[in-house]
Parts: C-alpha cells; structure tokens; sequence
C-alpha cells in the first residue's frame, strides 16, 4: 500500500522554498527545450505552408533554393505547355515562371540592412498561391515601377509601405498594394510584375516554374517524364516538399541544438533536485524509519519520495511551459539560411512540443529523485529509528 | 498451564562493531503471558531496546525463535513480517515519532491506510482513538503544535487503531515530565485492563516499572532469574 500522497505533498510544502527553487531549474530547462522545439516547429509549419501539394514546383538541377536556380526562356517555355499542367476557369493553363531576386533593404528604425526576396510574378502566380490575398491598394501593372509587399516585410522595412517608394535596381519602384500570405514564408517577400523585374535586373532567366496539376496521383509521372526529358535540366518537386527542404538545415540544427543545451542544462537541474531530495532523506532518517515500522512496504517508501521528485518536476514542467507559451506572441524573423533572405515566423507550441517538454521534466525529476529514494527505502528500520 | 502469547527461545543478537563481534543477547528465553503487561528494566545498553525490536518484527535475530501469538516471526520473510507488523504490531516510541507534516488525526490515520478500509471506516476509527486518549480538541493540530504529553497520547491512539495484539513501548515515559508520564502510563494500564492488550515496555524508572504486572532485569545481555 501507498504512502498517502497527502504526506509526500505536505512534506514538499514544508520546504517550498527549496522545492521551489528546485522546480526553477527545471522550469528553465523546459523552457529552453521548449522554446527550441517551438521555433523549430514554427520555422518548419511556415515552410511547409509556403507550398500547395498540387503544385509542382521546378528549378534547375541541384538548386536547393530559388536564388541558386536558373531556368532558360526555351526550357521555361517547355515546362509551361507539359502534358498534365491544369487549365483554369478562363482557360489559361495554371502555370507561372517566376524569377526570384534577393536584395538588401534597411530595417525600419534602423539603418541595418537584411535581404529581401524580391518575386517577380504573372497574374496566374495569384491562381497558385492561394494563401496570397491583396489586403489593401491594387497589384502592379506589367511594364510599370509598381510593386507590391508582404505583410510582414511592410512592416519591417523601410519605404515598404503602402505608398511609399523602395529603390533597388537602379530604378524607384512604388508600393501599390499589400499583401497577406498568413504565417507563410510570401509574407516575407516583395512582388512585381516578372518581365519588368527581369528587365530592371538584367536577368535571362527565370527561377523556378511553378504549375498545377490536373491530377495530383500523377505527379510521379510529371516528375519522372521532366526529370528524362533531354531538353530540360531541371528537376521537379512538389511545391509544399520544396519550401519544406529548404527549412531542412536549420531546422535540424535548431533540433540538435535544443538537445544538446537540454541535456548539459538538465544534468544541472538534475543534480539539483538529487541535492534537494538527498537532503529531504537525510532529514526525515526516523520518520522513514517509523513508517517501515508501521508496516509500510520499501517499495512505499520508494515510491513516496519519487512521488516528491516527480512533483518537483511537474510543477518545473508547467512553469517552464507556461513561460515558453509566452514566445508564441512574439514573432521571430530570421535568415533562412537557404537563401539568406528574412524570414518571418513565430513560435509554434503544439501539443506534441508540450507533452515532450513534460516528459523531460519528469525524466528529470525521475533522474534526480531516484538514488534518494532508493537509499531512503534501503535504509535498517532499527538504524533509522535510532536516529534522533 | 496456557501457551504463553509470546514464547522467545534461545534468542541471540549480536552486532559487528569495527570488526569484532558484539553480543547483544545471548541465550536469551523468556514468555509473555496473554494480557499481561511487563516493565523491562535495566541499565543503558544492557539490550532492551534490541530485545523490545526483536519482538515487534523490525529486527533480525541471529539465533533462536520468536512466536507471538502462534506465528513464529523469526521464519517470516521481510514482506511477510512487514504485513504481520500492520497488523499485529502497535507501536510506542520515546520520541512519539509522530509524522510532523500530517495533523494529529491523519498520524492516527495513517496505520489504517495498510487495512483496505474507506476513508470514512479510517476517518471514524482514528476520531474514536484520538477521542479515547482525550483529544478529540486537537483532531486538527500538527504534532509541532502538542505539548509531549499530547503528543505521546497520539502516538498511543495511532498504536491502539488497527487493533494489535501486541504494544510494544520503548521508555515511553523518558522524554515526559511527571504528570504528562503519569497520565501516559495510566493511559496505558487501561489499554492493558479494558482492551486487554499485552504490552511490553522499556523503562529505567523504577516507578513506571511499577504500573506493570511483571518485571524483568536485563543484565549484559542475559535476563535475570523470573521473580
Ligand atoms: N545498530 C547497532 N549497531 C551497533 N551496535 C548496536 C546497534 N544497536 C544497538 N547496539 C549496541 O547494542 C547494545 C544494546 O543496545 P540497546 O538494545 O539499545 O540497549 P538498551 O536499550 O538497553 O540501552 C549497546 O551496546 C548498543 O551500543
Ligand atoms: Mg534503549
């Protein structure tokens, strides 16, 4: 029979300020695992959220990213007529070459430059980017200096917002729209319209050719009959696994990371909760002793003071999470270390996040609880008993 | 003549101190009679406490064999002696070793949680315990705010509540002042005269010896002629 929980929990109350103390350290621990895992996840969901998977996304061969690819007009041309690319309402078949130009710009408030993807697109890139929606002003007009910009970059950058004027190519060009693009990575991004922008940059190329497909079973077939073709050096993707990839890098770095620093800092707080939980034992020598008098099996014994430790990293847990859920009203802009371009995103808590960042803590207070109790439960009742 | 309730036979203990061996006991028989109260007395270190633990189960005996109540404990396994303990055992400490951190009513408590009753069966048990050592007052005091005497009493009520067999007090007394001794010990008797509990306790004080129907003296590990 158990120990009733009542005694272990009373006992930690009795010493709430080292209880507390200990469960600081593990809260900080979860949140530094927390908080990893959450901009991992945040990084990762708005990538993946870039793309459609009806959309095949096509850049040259060994291009990780749009910036390093490059697409001949002639191929280009090719990929836009390919067997299996869907038509849409008024006819048009679905597909858009666009151009992908990185530039610098001042951050707003500072005269620090960061990249910005600039995107040149036609009217059908609307059609294939659903999460793209005009919020305010109209797109720009093919053969003019009209842009429009993201959300997010409109807010960060300077001379981004409606209205105002950028310079970069060697020309002025005027924000005439804005657009949303949700916690997607266009959010981040400036359009215009891609033949001007080609012009203006000197460009040959595009940067990626992006289609619908008519049937989604087919992409296989699509890929494999693009990746053959003796014409074209390119190779195809779904458009959601292309953006996905090239989150890849970082966000296994930010993975490895938030598991070394979890595990150099939770050696710490493990150690902690031991020190607490070696000296809750030594405390309470003639009270272990009473209750194995009483009747109180070892393993009672053993599992009240793993009850304590266990606790002591519960409560560390919920704090810890507490605090990291927090980070989720911030939102984070960083390199993407692909293209080297501003990246807009926030940290994301998901229910798996949360349920790991528990498990930690309490592997931690298992950790540190359990030579404690283990000595606890071995102790000689006459010994214990014996001891003021 | 009726079986004694305790038997002990040849028991003997020793302890290992820097290497040598320490006898504790030697030899050591002695019964206890059903319903019998009965004072150990003699000097410090002589083995009283050892002999007292023996006989509640949380000691091992090198030799020789305890029978209480028809079970030889010295044969139990330590899981087997940790339940018959529950059960069979009540304990009082010179110390009272009440749990600081549980009120007075849940330490009385605290022995039924290895009975299987409800909360209710335990709540209205450890009430008619701590009521029948005169303080019902103080259900709700954490044992840091008793007096010794009071506390002493809890621990009484706690020893008395899954209905042992066998009390077993070590200088119960040694830590009282005299009217506090004086009202443990006549608790005491009258758990041996009401209740019929047969009591084994440990006292250097001739005067609380003399509450006791029977006394032994324990010299160096043998016990003295039975009077
Ligand atoms: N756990 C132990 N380890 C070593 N020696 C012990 C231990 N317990 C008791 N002793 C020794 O055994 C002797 C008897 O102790 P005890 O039974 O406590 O005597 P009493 O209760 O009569 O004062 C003493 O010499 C004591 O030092
Ligand atoms: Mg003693």
């Amino acid at each position: 029979m158990a120990v009733p929980f009542m005694y272990s929990y009373r006992s930690l109350w009795t010493r709430r300020l080292t209880t507390a103390l200990t469960a600081v350290g593990m809260a900080l621990v979860v949140f530094v695992f927390a908080a990893i895992a959450m901009l991992a996840e945040g990084l990762e969901k708005t990538l993946v959220e870039t793309g459609s998977a009806e959309n095949v996304a096509i850049v040259r061969k060994g291009a990780v990213s749009e910036v390093q690819s490059g697409i001949s007009r002639d191929q280009a041309a090719i990929l836009e007529t390919w067997p299996g690319v869907a038509t849409g309402r008024d006819g048009r078949l679905l597909a858009a070459k666009e151009l992908v130009v990185l530039i610098s710009l001042s951050k707003r408030g500072t005269d620090k430059p960061s990249h910005v993807v600039i995107r040149g697109v036609s009217p059908v890139s609307l059609v294939l980017k659903p999460q793209v929606r005009l919020t305010e002003g109209r797109m720009p007009r093919p053969g003019t200096n009209e842009i429009m910009a993201g959300s997010s970059v409109s807010r960060r950058f300077e001379g981004a917002g409606l209205g105002e004027t950028i310079r970069f190519a060697m020309r002025d060009w005027k924000v005439v729209g804005l657009f949303d693009a949700g916690s997607t990575g266009f959010s981040s991004e400036i359009w215009g319209d891609v033949d001007t922008l080609m012009q203006a940059f000197r460009r040959p190329v595009y940067s990626i050719v992006i289609f619908r497909m008519s049937d989604q079973g087919s992409f296989q077939q699509i890929k494999n009959g693009i990746e053959n073709d003796p014409r074209l050096t390119v190779e195809a993707k779904r458009e959601t696994v292309f953006y996905a990839d090239q989150s890849k890098a970082l966000s296994t770095f930010l993975r490895v990371l938030g598991t070394s620093l979890t595990l150099i800092f939770s050696l710490g707080a493990v150690i902690g909760a031991m020190i607490t939980m070696y000296s809750a034992v030594a405390n309470r020598v003639s009270e272990i002793g009473t209750l194995r008098a009483l009747g109180f099996a070892r393993a009672s014994i053993l599992s009240a003071f793993l009850l304590e430790s266990l606790f002591i990293g519960v409560v560390g847990g919920a704090l810890g999470l507490v605090m990291a859920s927090f980070l989720q009203f911030l939102t984070i802009s960083t390199m993407n270390f692909q293209t080297f371009a501003e990246l807009a995103f926030s940290f994301t808590l998901t229910f798996r996040i949360a349920a790991q960042s528990l498990v930690v803590a309490l592997v931690m207070g298992l950790a540190g609880g359990l030579l404690p109790a283990v000595k606890a439960s071995r102790m000689n009742i006459v010994d214990a008993l014996r001891t003021g | 003549m009726a079986e004694p309730f305790v038997k002990i036979r040849n028991l003997s203990k020793s302890y290992w101190r820097g290497g040598r061996q320490v006898p504790v006991l030697a030899g050591i028989d002695i019964d206890v009679a059903e319903g019998e109260f009965l004072a150990l007395m003699g000097p410090s270190g002589s083995g009283k406490s050892t002999l007292l633990n023996l006989m509640a189960g949380i000691d091992n005996a090198d030799t020789g064999t305890i029978e209480i109540g028809g079970v030889e404990i010295t044969s139990l396994t330590e899981a087997e002696l940790t339940a018959w303990r529950s059960d069979n055992v009540g304990f009082i400490f010179q110390f009272y070793n009440l749990v600081p951190v549980l009120t007075a009513l849940e330490n009385v408590e605290l022995p039924l949680v290895l009975q299987g009753l409800s909360r209710k069966e335990r709540k209205e048990r450890a009430a008619f315990f701590l009521g029948l050592v005169n303080l019902s007052e103080r259900t709700d005091h954490y044992p840091g705010q008793l007096s010794g005497g009071e506390q002493q009493r809890v621990a009484i009520a706690r020893a008395m509540v899954t209905d042992p067999l066998l009390l077993v007090a070590d200088e119960p007394t040694g830590d009282l002042d005299r009217r506090s001794a004086e009202e443990v010990l006549e608790l005491m008797e009258k758990l041996n005269r009401e209740f019929k509990k047969v009591i084994v306790m440990v006292t250097h004080d001739p005067k609380s010896a003399e509450r006791a129907h029977v006394i032994r003296h324990l010299e160096k590990g043998y016990l003295n002629a039975a009077p």
